[in-house]
C-alpha cells in the first residue's frame, strides 16, 4: 500500500509561499495513495505555466511538454501505454488559451485521461496578463483598461458536448478536491476537473472572497441531468459551485477499435513485422503476379 | 528498345488516374519496366491533369515530358498537351481531329455497346493497349485482379470494354502505331513513394502515426489507416500539425516507435516539436514532402525548396538527421534507418520527400530491406537508480519508457537535471546538459553515408544534386555524354549532419535542384568551403528531366 511520503521527492518548489497551488498538490497525493496507485503506475503530463510544474514535486513519470499542448502528449502516452494512469496537469493559460483546440478535440475522442486545470483566472508566470478565464472588465497588467472580451466558459462547453466527466473543485477544499480527483482517475473515458485556485500574487481578490462564494454540491443534483449541469455551469460567474456537475452516459474510449483488433496492452511490446509478413506484402506489388493492394 | 512515353490528359474526376494505373499494371504484368508521375491542379473535379507513363525493358524511373502516345479524354486537354507530342507521335482522342489523330469515343461505346458510361475508361485501357500492341490477355488479366471482388457481370462487362476499345484502336492504327510490346519473363515490384515509407515503417517498428491531411504527405496516413489491423500502427488524424507531432511524441515518450508526415505548412506548425524533441531527446521520425511554397503555395506540384528550412527547424540548438531518399525503394531504405538512428540517438530524423517521389511509381527487379528494426532501450533490470538523462561519454542515456519498471522516467522540455527536473544551475548542469546532447553528434557524423559518385574520375563538370533529382541528373549525364561532355555526379542523400567528404579540385562544379535558390549550393559552400558555377534550377512546380539539366546545360555553357 503506498503512502504519502512515496510521493514525496526533494525537489524545490517553485511556486510562491502560501500559493493555493499547495493544495491542489496535497490534493493528488492523497487522491493517489487512496486509489492505491504506486509513483510507476502513474504518468503526469504538463505544459508551461505554474500549475505545469506540479510534476516535479510529485514522485512520478512525467512528461513536462510544451505550452498548451500536454493533451496531445497525453494521447499519445495512454494510446502507447494503456495501462498507465495518465493525468494533465494544466492551468486555464495552458489549455483554455494556447491549447484550446486540443481540448475541444479531446472531447470528441474521449481518451481515458484525466485533466485537471488550476483555474486561477490569470497569467501569473507571465506576470499576472488576462487569461481566457478573467472577468469582463477586470484590469491587467497588459489589459490596463480593463479586459473587454468575454471569458471562455470551458465547463459549460465539456457538457455540451458529452463530456464523460466534468467537476469543478476549489484548492483549499483539499480532502473535497481529493475526493474529486478520485473519482475523475476511476471514470472511464475523458475526466475533466476545473479547480478554483486563487491567485495571491496576481489576482485582485482575497482567498476569503473565494472562500464566501464557493457551495459544495449535494445531493439535491445528479450529474446525469444534462440541464441541471449546464444550469450550473452557466449560472452566476461570482458563485462556484463544486463537485461532480455532469457524467454522460458510458460511451467508446478512444482506441477502442485498435485495442480489439490489434492489441490493448503497451505498444512497444509488441513486435515488428516479420519478414514473411513483409515479403508477403511487397509481393501484392508485383502486377501479374498475385492481388495487389488497391 | 528506345523507352516509350504514354501521357494520359483529361479533367479532374474524369478518370485518368485510373486509366494510368490500369494501364502501368498491364505492361509491369505483360514484363516491361514502368514509371509513372502525375501532375494535378489542386482540384476534385475539372481543371486538366496529366498522368505519364515511361516504359522500357529496364527500369530508369525517371520522368519524360515528350508523350509517343497522348491519350487526351477531352478536347482543353487536346489543346494544352499536344505541345508534348513527338512528331512521329499517335494523338488519341474522343472526337474526329485533324489527320492523324485516333478518334475513339470511349463514352459513347461504353453506354452504347458496354451498357454504362461508367466503362469508358476500360475502353480508353483497351484502346491504349491496343495501339501499343500488348496482348489483350494481360490486360484482362489486371482486370480481373481489380474487379474480381466486384461480381462477375462487372468482370465480364470490364472485358468486354475493354475488348472493343482493343480492337478499335488496332482498326484505327493502320500504319500510324509502329509499336509491338510482346511479352517478357521479367517481373518487377512496381511501388509509390507513398506505399513504401508506410511499408517500412511498420517493418521498423513504428507503431503510432499521427497527422494532418496535407498533400502530398497524406498517402501515407492513409495508407496505415487502411492497414491498421494488418500492420498494427495505430492511425490518428490529430486536429493539426501542432497536435500530431505531440501526439507522436507523447508515444514516443511512452516507448512506441512513432512519427508524423506533412508538408511545408504543416512542418512549419511542427517546428517547436520537433524542438522539443531535441530537448527531452524523445525520438520521433517526421517525414516532410516537399511542395512549392511559400505559405499555401502550389498545393499539388513538386519541389525541393524546404531544404534549408529542415536542417534548421526548430529554436535553439539540438542535434537532428535529415535524410532525401531519392526513389521509392530509397525511401524504404531510408525509413528503416530513420527509425533505428532516431531511437539510438534520441533525436527527430526528418525525411525529406517531395511530390515527385510521393506520388510517382517505380519499378524494381528486387525490392529486399537493407537493414530490418534494431532497438535501443535500455533494460531496466540492469540500472540500480535510474536517470533518465545520465551523463555518458557518448552523450547517449539510457532510455526507458513509462510503466515499463518500477524506473520512473521524467522528462522536461524545460533546461533539467540528469533526473529530468528543472535546472537553473548555469555553472554546470546548463552547460554539461547542453554538452551532452550535442555530444551525440559525433557518433551520428560517423553514421552518414557519404554521397554518391558517379563517373567523376574524367569529369570536367560535376553535377551535384541531391533527394528525388537523382535519377533526372544521371539521365542527364547519360545525354550530355552522348555528345561527349564530360560530366559527372555526386548525389546527396543523407544532408545533415554533412558527412566528411573531399570533393573533387579539378572539376568544376554546379548544382541541379528542383528549388529557384539553389539550397544545396548555399549549404555546401558554407560547410565545404566550396565555390558553384551558376546551378541549374527549376522552380515551376514541374520535377527535373534529363533533358531538361541538359538544355540548362548548354544555355550555360553556349
Amino acid at each position: 500500500m503506498p503512502s504519502i511520503d512515496d510521493y514525496a521527492n526533494n525537489v524545490e518548489i517553485q511556486w510562491c509561499p502560501g500559493c493555493p497551488n499547495f493544495g491542489i498538490l496535497q490534493a493528488f497525493k492523497k487522491a493517489l495513495v487512496e486509489l492505491e496507485k504506486t509513483p510507476d503506475q502513474v504518468c503526469l503530463i504538463s505544459g508551461i505555466g505554474q500549475a505545469a510544474k506540479l510534476p516535479h514535486y510529485l514522485k512520478c513519470n512525467f512528461f513536462n511538454g510544451l505550452h498548451g499542448r500536454p493533451i496531445p502528449v497525453a494521447l499519445g502516452v495512454q494510446t502507447a501505454n494503456p495501462d498507465l494512469t495518465t493525468v494533465v496537469v494544466t492551468g486555464d493559460g495552458d489549455c483554455y488559451g494556447e491549447g484550446g483546440n486540443h481540448f475541444i478535440h479531446a472531447l470528441r475522442r474521449n481518451p481515458d485521461i484525466t485533466v485537471v486545470v488550476h483555474n486561477n483566472e490569470i497569467y501569473a508566470l507571465t506576470k499576472g496578463q488576462a487569461s481566457p478565464t478573467t472577468p469582463q472588465g477586470e484590469k491587467r497588467t497588459l489589459q490596463v483598461k480593463g479586459v473587454d472580451i468575454e471569458p471562455l466558459n470551458m465547463p459549460a462547453i465539456a457538457i455540451l458536448h458529452d463530456c464523460a466527466f466534468v467537476a469543478r473543485g476549489f484548492a483549499r477544499n483539499i480532502d473535497h478536491l481529493k475526493g474529486l480527483l478520485v473519482e475523475a482517475i476511476q471514470h472511464p473515458g475523458f475526466s475533466y476537473v476545473d479547480v478554483i485556485q486563487p491567485c495571491i500574487t496576481w489576482g485582485n481578490r482575497p482567498i476569503s472572497w473565494y472562500e464566501d462564494r464557493v457551495r459544495e454540491l449535494g445531493e439535491e443534483h445528479n450529474p446525469k441531468d444534462k440541464d441541471a449541469a449546464m444550469a450550473l455551469a452557466l449560472g452566476d460567474k461570482d458563485e462556484f459551485p463544486i463537485g461532480i456537475l455532469y457524467q454522460s452516459e458510458p460511451k467508446d474510449p478512444f482506441g477502442h477499435r485498435y485495442r480489439d483488433a490489434v492489441t490493448d496492452g503497451p505498444l512497444a511490446q509488441m513486435p515488428s513485422l516479420s519478414e514473411d509478413q513483409l515479403h508477403k506484402m511487397l509481393s501484392e506489388f508485383k502486377p501479374g503476379a498475385g492481388r495487389f493492394l488497391d | 528498345m528506345e523507352d516509350l512515353n504514354v501521357v494520359i490528359a483529361g479533367a479532374a474526376g474524369e478518370g485518368i488516374q485510373t486509366v494510368g494505373e490500369v494501364l502501368a499494371k498491364t505492361l509491369v504484368a505483360q514484363g516491361y519496366a514502368v514509371f509513372t508521375w502525375k501532375e494535378y491542379e489542386s482540384r476534385i473535379r475539372g481543371g486538366l491533369n496529366s498522368y505519364s507513363i515511361r516504359i522500357g525493358e529496364a527500369p530508369k524511373n525517371a520522368p519524360l515530358f515528350k508523350a509517343d502516345v497522348l491519350l487526351a479524354l477531352n478536347q482543353g486537354a487536346v489543346e494544352k498537351y499536344q505541345d508534348l507530342l513527338k512528331e512521329e507521335g499517335v494523338l488519341m482522342a474522343q472526337e474526329e481531329g485533324k489527320e492523324g489523330v485516333i478518334a475513339i469515343p470511349f463514352e459513347d461505346i461504353a453506354k452504347k455497346e458496354v451498357g454504362k458510361k461508367i466503362y469508358a475508361n476500360t475502353v480508353a485501357v483497351g484502346a491504349l493497349v491496343g495501339v501499343l500492341g500488348v496482348d489483350l490477355e494481360t490486360l484482362k488479366t489486371v482486370l480481373k485482379q481489380i474487379f474480381s471482388s466486384k461480381g462477375e457481370e462487372v468482370q465480364e462487362a470490364n472485358y468486354q470494354a475493354a475488348e472493343i476499345g482493343f480492337e478499335r484502336a488496332q482498326r484505327d492504327c493502320q500504319d500510324m502505331c509502329p509499336w509491338s510490346l510482346p511479352p517478357r519473363d521479367n517481373t518487377y515490384f512496381f511501388v509509390g513513394g507513398n506505399d513504401a515509407i508506410p511499408i517500412a515503417a511498420a517493418y521498423a517498428g513504428c507503431r503510432f502515426i499521427s497527422a494532418y491531411p496535407m498533400t502530398p504527405s497524406t498517402g501515407i496516413i492513409t495508407f496505415l489507416s487502411k492497414a491498421q489491423d494488418r500492420l498494427g500502427v495505430f492511425a490518428e488524424q490529430a486536429e493539426d500539425e501542432i497536435g500530431a507531432i505531440n501526439m507522436a511524441l507523447g508515444a514516443g515518450y511512452a516507448g512506441a516507435r512513432a512519427m508524423t508526415a506533412t508538408s511545408g505548412g504543416g512542418f512549419a506548425l511542427m517546428v517547436e516539436g520537433i524542438s522539443m524533441a531535441g530537448m527531452t531527446e524523445t525520438p520521433v521520425v517526421v517525414v516532410l514532402a516537399q511542395r512549392p511554397g511559400p505559405a499555401t503555395g502550389l498545393p499539388t506540384r513538386t519541389a525541393q525548396g524546404d531544404l534549408l528550412f529542415a536542417i534548421n527547424a526548430g529554436h535553439g540548438e539540438f542535434l537532428k538527421l535529415v535524410l532525401a531518399p531519392y526513389d521509392a525503394k530509397d525511401a524504404f531504405q531510408k525509413t528503416v534507418r530513420a527509425f533505428n538512428l532516431a531511437d539510438k540517438y534520441q533525436i527527430p530524423v526528418i525525411l525529406l520527400t517531395d511530390q515527385l517521389l510521393a506520388d510517382a511509381h517505380y519499378s524494381y527487379t528486387d525490392f529486399e530491406p537493407a537493414t530490418s528494426a534494431s532497438y535501443h532501450l535500455a533494460d531496466p533490470s540492469e540500472i540500480d537508480h535510474y536517470k533518465r538523462y545520465h551523463l555518458s561519454s557518448n552523450g547517449i542515456s539510457p532510455r526507458l519508457y513509462p510503466g515499463q519498471s518500477a524506473h520512473l522516467v521524467c522528462v522536461d522540455s524545460d533546461e533539467h537535471d540528469e533526473q529530468g527536473h528543472i535546472t537553473e544551475d548555469l555553472s554546470k548542469t546548463v552547460p554539461a546538459m547542453v554538452e551532452k546532447r550535442l555530444t551525440k553528434g559525433e557518433g551520428l557524423k560517423n553514421e552518414v553515408a557519404p554521397p554518391e559518385e558517379i563517373q567523376i574520375e574524367d569529369a570536367e563538370v560535376v553535377l551535384v544534386g541531391w533527394g528525388s533529382a537523382r535519377a533526372a541528373i544521371l539521365e542527364s549525364i547519360h545525354l550530355l555524354r552522348e555528345e561527349d561532355v564530360k560530366v559527372g555526379m555526386i548525389h546527396f542523400t543523407e544532408l545533415w549532419p554533412l558527412p566528411d567528404y573531399r570533393f573533387p579540385e579539378n572539376a568544376s562544379l554546379l548544382t541541379v535542384e528542383n528549388n529557384a535558390t539553389a539550397q544545396l549550393a548555399r549549404l555546401l559552400r558554407s560547410e565545404f568551403s566550396l565555390s558553384f558555377k551558376e546551378n541549374i534550377r527549376r522552380y515551376d512546380g514541374l520535377p527535373l528531366t534529363g533533358e531538361y539539366i541538359r538544355r540548362q546545360f548548354h544555355a550555360q555553357h553556349r
